[in-house]
């Protein structure tokens, strides 16, 4: 499974991203291989082949957000786990970990047990959808990592996310 | 982190000299006593003369152990130091005569009398004496310590730690550590290593190199250990290190995610949390047989467990009613009982050694608070507020807390604050940059 994707099926599959989750633009703005020193990186979206944990990452769309104190899976999040699952299911070979995180609204303990939930309850909904469980390791950074550091709502509810990571490695 | 052990004798032959004055003390009035209670405090004024150094190498520690008494005794807010600049007298010989007199006359109600020595070997000879002026009578017998040169900031918070003793009539809490997280970088790449210093300061080491995240760090109750959540492996997980050895191992060997650890009193046992399934419940474990046992079986979470000092009771905090809210249960796990029904959410409750209250972190209306309350939720008192105050710890005493206060914003970060138990005398705790999730040791040995 190493088709590479053509330039035009490839921005098909981001609008229609981009349909179900506002997230994907803007992950789509900061280019994976963005270096710490800001400046600008430019990569040709063709050179992502449909297997790599990049397109996952940057096309498939690797988080979903949450409500205040939430773990509930809404239903722009179910679209882009829907999404996340499809693509493990025609790339077996890969493991993911998900990682439960929240904003820094509420006490570090309570938060470590709320990025847990999420975590969780994405993982539910990946073995709901037909993933196995094997596959599926969790993680909680609670409000250990947050993406935007400004203290409003524009920033928590960024914070307040879960993010599936492709292990690179191919499981046994 | 090998310290070593002071010697402490109560001189009773320096109880000769103290002797002289006692006959006049006794009849006419009540002893010098300032109480912790609620309510304005006026200080009790302090006089503390130069100590007399023995020989001349002693007049640089004799000093600096002077100066480090009064910052301990002055830093409660319970004391105030008269500036040696009003002093009639001077003190020039440990057991010679006090001019009771020239003391009343500035206003002095204590006097601290000091002598240092230092032998050819750097080892220090320190004596105090403490005097009820008014009275004109010593108060105690007097107390004499030996150690080598390293260890002149304990004896100086042994000293301390003695006249807070003698004039408040609760235990002390000086001579002591606080173990943090110390906190370095952009908020959204934040690097965190475990520390530890005195609890004023002083003498800082850091425990990790800040290659992964820690947090939260507890005490042992013989101050031997510590146990903290590492991400060492990945995932939250919590370690034990041993302070004496540097050795260290994660409490249960399981890959599940563990965290929020706290000791029991008799340090036999550990209650934690771990996560299974997205699920959160207490936990015990056995310290020795690294065994757990589960307390709670919810779907809620159920985190931040902490036992009373009798060992018969644990407060924890459970979303069991939505909302993250204390509740109480038996040690070993009974039906919860929720005790705190106040406005807001509550979280982080930790018994205070004393037993008399619970430490809590309350978040309402946007904001953040520590306070305490008594082990039936009565009694709500909020002791600080500020857009993110978290996490409390008690002085060994239960007098006195800290936690940390974070500031908002993509520059903010925490510092160390202490507080006493009725909210007086809020103060930053010196750490050199960022610093959060404070423990406080118990005393040390």
């Amino acid at each position: 499974m190493s088709v590479r994707a053509t330039t035009g099926a490839l921005l098909a599959v981001i609008l229609l991203a981009g349909c179900t989750n506002d997230d994907n633009f803007e992950l789509f703005g900061s280019s994976p291989e963005t270096d710490d020193a800001g400046g600008i990186e430019q990569s040709d979206l063709a050179s992502y082949e449909q297997d790599s944990p990049e397109y996952f990452t940057s096309i498939v769309g690797d988080r979903v957000f949450f409500m205040v104190d939430q773990s509930t899976i809404t239903e722009e999040s179910a679209a882009t786990l829907r999404q996340q699952a499809d693509w493990l299911t025609t790339n077996p070979d890969f493991t993911i970990t998900v990682e439960g995180h929240a904003d820094e609204q509420g006490t570090r303990e309570y938060n470590l047990a709320l990025g847990a939930r999420r975590a969780g309850s994405v993982k539910d909904f990946l073995v709901g959808q037909g993933i196995a469980q094997h596959r599926i390791s969790t993680v909680t950074y609670g409000k250990e990592r947050p993406v935007a550091a400004c203290s409003d709502e524009s920033c928590w509810s960024q914070n307040r996310r879960s993010v599936t990571l492709v292990n690179r490695e191919l499981s046994g | 982190m090998t310290r070593n052990r002071i010697m402490v004798a109560v001189a009773t032959a320096l109880g000769i000299a103290a002797g002289c004055h006692a006959t006049v003390a006794q009849a006419a009035n009540e002893p010098l006593r300032i109480e912790i209670r609620e309510g304005v405090i006026r200080p009790v004024q302090l006089a503390m003369p130069a100590f007399v150094a023995v020989s001349p190498e002693a007049e640089g520690v004799a000093r600096d152990i002077k100066d480090v008494v009064a910052a301990d005794l002055t830093g409660t807010g319970l004391f105030r130091e008269i500036p040696a600049g009003a002093h009639i007298s001077e003190v020039t010989s440990f057991n010679g005569p006090i001019s009771f007199p020239d003391w009343k006359a500035i206003n002095a109600e204590a006097l601290i009398v000091g002598e240092v020595g230092v032998d050819g070997t750097g080892r220090m000879t320190v004596k105090f004496r403490l005097f009820d002026v008014f009275a004109e009578t010593p108060m105690g017998n007097g107390t004499q310590f030996t150690s080598g040169p390293a260890d002149w900031r304990r004896i100086a918070h042994k000293i301390a730690d003695g006249i807070y003793s003698e004039l408040t009539g609760e235990k002390p809490f000086f001579d002591t550590s606080v173990a943090f997280i110390s906190e370095t970088g952009p908020k959204n790449d934040r690097s965190k290593r475990l520390a530890i210093m005195d609890y004023d300061g002083a003498n800082l080491e850091y425990l990790t190199e800040g290659d992964e995240i820690v947090l939260a760090p507890r005490f042992s109750p013989d101050g031997n250990r510590l146990i903290y959540t590492s991400y060492i492996t990945g995932t939250p997980r919590v370690q034990m290190l041993d302070l004496r050895t540097g050795e260290q191992h994660a409490i249960i060997e399981s890959s599940d995610m563990t965290f929020a650890p706290r000791f029991s009193p008799d340090g036999t046992r550990v209650l934690m949390s771990i996560s299974l399934d997205g699920n959160t419940d207490i936990y015990e474990v056995d310290v020795s047989t690294r065994r757990a046992r589960r307390l709670t079986r919810s779907a809620a979470i159920e985190t931040a467990p902490s036992y009373s000092p009798d060992g018969k009771w644990i407060v924890f905090e459970s979303d069991r009613s939505l909302d993250p809210q204390i509740y109480v249960m038996r040690s070993g796990g009974s039906e919860p009982r929720r005790i705190s029904f106040g406005q807001g959410r509550y979280g982080t409750p930790v018994w205070s050694p004393s037993g008399d209250y619970i430490a809590f972190t309350k978040q309402h209306a946007g904001r953040f608070h520590v306070g305490v309350m008594r082990a039936d939720g009565s009694g709500e008192r909020i002791l600080s507020s500020s857009f993110l105050d978290e996490g409390p710890t008690w002085a060994p005493n239960g007098r006195v807390l800290m936690f940390f206060r974070e500031t908002p914003g993509a520059d903010g970060g925490p510092v160390l604050i202490s507080v006493d138990v009725y909210g007086r005398n809020l103060r930053r705790v010196p750490t050199p940059g960022f610093a959060s999730d404070p423990a406080w040791s118990p005393l040390r040995q």
